[in-house]
């Protein structure tokens, strides 16, 4: 190292410039700085001649700093002759010669003004399309779902085992310590603040009410689309990504028949299920934190959430699982179906599978809260 | 440098559970040379391949790679050594989420400190030298056809200048024209820049119009090595049809007449 890599003499209208050392891409960046320095020099010179004996390494890095000098000069009609390049070297700066002609486009870059309206308009345009594929989605299945009715053998039996197992059986554990958790939390919150009017038993039919007929459904769903939504995404988006899915598509199989109905199914399933015990465990965690913290024994507990809640709310919470599964499925797979070639596409659409649903399970829940209060349920 | 072999590969097991894959391989690569290496499929190419990069563990044996043993090298030096060489998967493994310009420009920015404008003029040539167009330049790999991947690969690998370079099944995968092309631009790039090249192939044709040596995998060995005068004399019953079948003696015909 140190060593000076170019160095150059200038004697009225002739350069001289003598290289040394290694021309690699190791010194590149040092040597663009002093190739560039030369280059300035071309002006005042009619002749230019660099001598490359003393230079050790040399490669394609170095031949193009010499081949731009070069062409620098030749630019602004100067002599160029270059001396002690051996043959093989030569060869190199002979190849180099022919590169980098035509300038490469630079990527196109409108009026900011514009960009940033047009990114406004294709994020608009973005969420119609997004809607348009949900809807195609929806019938998509629908129609394989008509068509499986029609002929019961061709379901996907073993697939959809396979299916339960992961979505719903694996699913127990952490679903019933959220839920049980959460139930504790709601029912402490109840205690303290209604302490403060001596009405800590309401705090029982917070619980009872709440758990049943909005936080345990909306958990176990926000949960699942986290969960299971997402791996939807990830899975058949890599099979698109893959040529799976066109590979079935050849065969005469229909992807959604054989891939997207199954995990549909299954999550409309998994989604009661699951919510069914995701109440249980909060109810049980409420109770046993106002017996621990409120001092209410689990008796009275029981007699005061017999009393407080009724089939209805339990009615409520579970008729909105299914389609809450229904919603979860439709969005992870129409969004899966959307990845491109691209790792970083399978990133995007798997985080928008999961942001989409769970968007839409909320706008889901308050779209029935509407639809139960008017018919006074 | 040395005058010993480029790589030395000496007495090398590699193994995945029960199996033995490589059973004490014995393997040297010349400086300047264009080695093929050939077998059949699940005869342990790629994995030999793999291993000598340092993708595979291996249970015994040495790798000396120029001149640096790869068990006694230490964090640094490895790093080092892994900038002298390129590597082309055999799917190309470019990264999905950048431009071919990219791509190319990823080892020179992670490795070196150059200007962007030479980052540009550098990925550019070496996408001209391996023979695409500056219009594929801003393009995403999902994009390219295969025999297109393959060139990006290919200057990704060259795009510090390595002094080795590792070709997994370059031609596969492509038409036997591209393919043709393709060997052709690894010897001339070979002879330009002085490169040796470690090849793992099925392609006869490759072994023909490219390589300068070959050796031939079986049994988890190497069972013959040399020019393919050597393989066409050679007796072992896989390199016998390998090189005399149909295929084979129809190259080494055209190869005589030529």
């Amino acid at each position: 190292m140190g060593e000076v890599l170019l160095t150059r003499r200038l004697e009225g209208e002739r350069l001289e410039l003598a290289a040394a050392g290694s021309w690699t891409a190791a010194h590149a960046g040092e040597l663009e700085t002093l190739v560039d320095g030369a280059a300035a020099d071309a002006s005042k010179a009619k002749t230019v001649s660099i001598d490359m004996a003393g230079v050790r390494e040399f490669d394609t890095f170095g031949a193009w700093l010499l081949e731009r000098l070069t062409r620098a000069w030749s630019s602004t009609g100067a002599d160029t002759s270059i001396v002690g390049l051996p043959q093989h070297d030569r060869n190199l700066l002979d190849e180099m010669h022919g590169v980098n002609r035509q300038p490469a486009k630079a990527p196109a870059q409108g009026n900011r003004l514009v960009s940033a309206l047009a990114s406004i308009g294709q994020a608009g345009a973005g969420l119609g399309r997004g809607f348009m594929l949900f809807a195609d989605m929806l019938g998509a299945v629908g129609g394989a779902a008509i068509r499986v009715l029609a002929r019961p053998r061709e379901f996907r039996l073993t697939s959809t085992v396979n299916q339960l197992d992961r979505v719903v059986w694996k699913a127990v554990p952490i679903i019933l310590l959220i839920t049980f958790l959460i139930g504790g939390i709601i029912s402490q919150q109840g205690i303290f603040h209604f302490r403060k009017f001596g009405a800590e038993l309401y705090s029982v039919d917070l619980v009872g009410i709440l758990v049943l007929r909005e936080i345990g459904v909306l958990i176990v769903a926000i949960m699942v689309a986290g969960r299971s939504g997402s791996s939807y995404t990830a899975e058949i988006g890599s099979m698109k990504m893959r040529e799976e899915i066109d590979a079935l598509r050849t065969m005469g199989f229909d992807p959604v028949e054989v891939l997207i109905l199954p995990r549909i199914l299954v999550l409309i399933i998994a989604l009661p299920v699951l919510t069914f015990l995701g109440c249980m465990a909060a109810l049980y965690g409420g109770g046993l934190v106002a017996w621990l913290y409120g001092g209410i024994s689990p008796d009275i507990y029981m007699s005061r959430l017999t009393e407080a809640i009724s089939l209805t709310h339990f009615k409520v919470g579970m008729l909105k699982a299914p389609f809450m599964g229904l919603v979860i499925g439709v969005v992870a797979c129409a969004e899966g179906l959307r990845v491109k070639g691209s790792a970083e596409s399978l990133g995007l659409q798997t985080t928008a599978s999961v942001v989409e649903s769970i968007f839409l399970v909320i706008v889901l829940d308050g779209l029935f809260a509407i639809f139960f209060a008017s018919i006074g349920m | 440098m040395a005058q010993g072999p480029v790589i030395k590969v000496r007495d090398l097991v590699v193994g995945f559970g029960d199996e033995r894959v490589l059973d004490h391989l014995c393997l040297d690569v010349k400086e300047g040379e264009i080695l093929g290496v050939v077998g059949a499929s699940g005869a342990g190419k790629s994995v030999l391949l793999r291993t000598i990069i340092g993708l595979l563990p291996r249970r015994q044996g040495t790798i000396e790679v120029l001149g640096v043993d790869l068990d006694k090298a230490n964090e640094t030096e490895r790093r080092a050594l892994e900038r002298r060489w390129g590597v082309l998967f055999q799917q190309g493994a470019l990264f999905s989420s950048l431009t071919v310009r990219e791509n190319v420009q990823f080892p020179m920015r992670e490795n070196l400190v150059l200007s962007q404008r030479l980052m540009d003029e550098m990925a550019l040539a070496k996408l001209e030298m391996v023979g695409l167009t500056p219009d594929d330049m801003n393009k995403y790999p999902a994009e390219l056809s295969g025999g297109m991947t393959k060139r990006v690969a290919l200057a990704r690998a060259l795009a510090l200048d390595p002094e080795i370079v590792f070709l997994d099944e370059p031609t596969s995968g492509l038409d036997p024209i591209s393919g043709g092309d393709f060997d052709e631009l690894i010897r001339t790039l070979q002879q330009t820049l002085g490169l040796t090249v470690f090849m793992v192939t099925h392609d006869l044709e490759s072994l023909y119009t490219a390589c300068d040596r070959v050796a031939v995998l079986a049994d988890g060995k190497v069972v013959v090595e040399g020019p393919l005068e050597t393989m066409l004399e050679c007796k072992h019953p896989w390199v016998q049809t390998y090189f005399k079948g149909k295929r084979g003696s129809l190259l080494a015909d055209r190869q005589m007449s030529a």
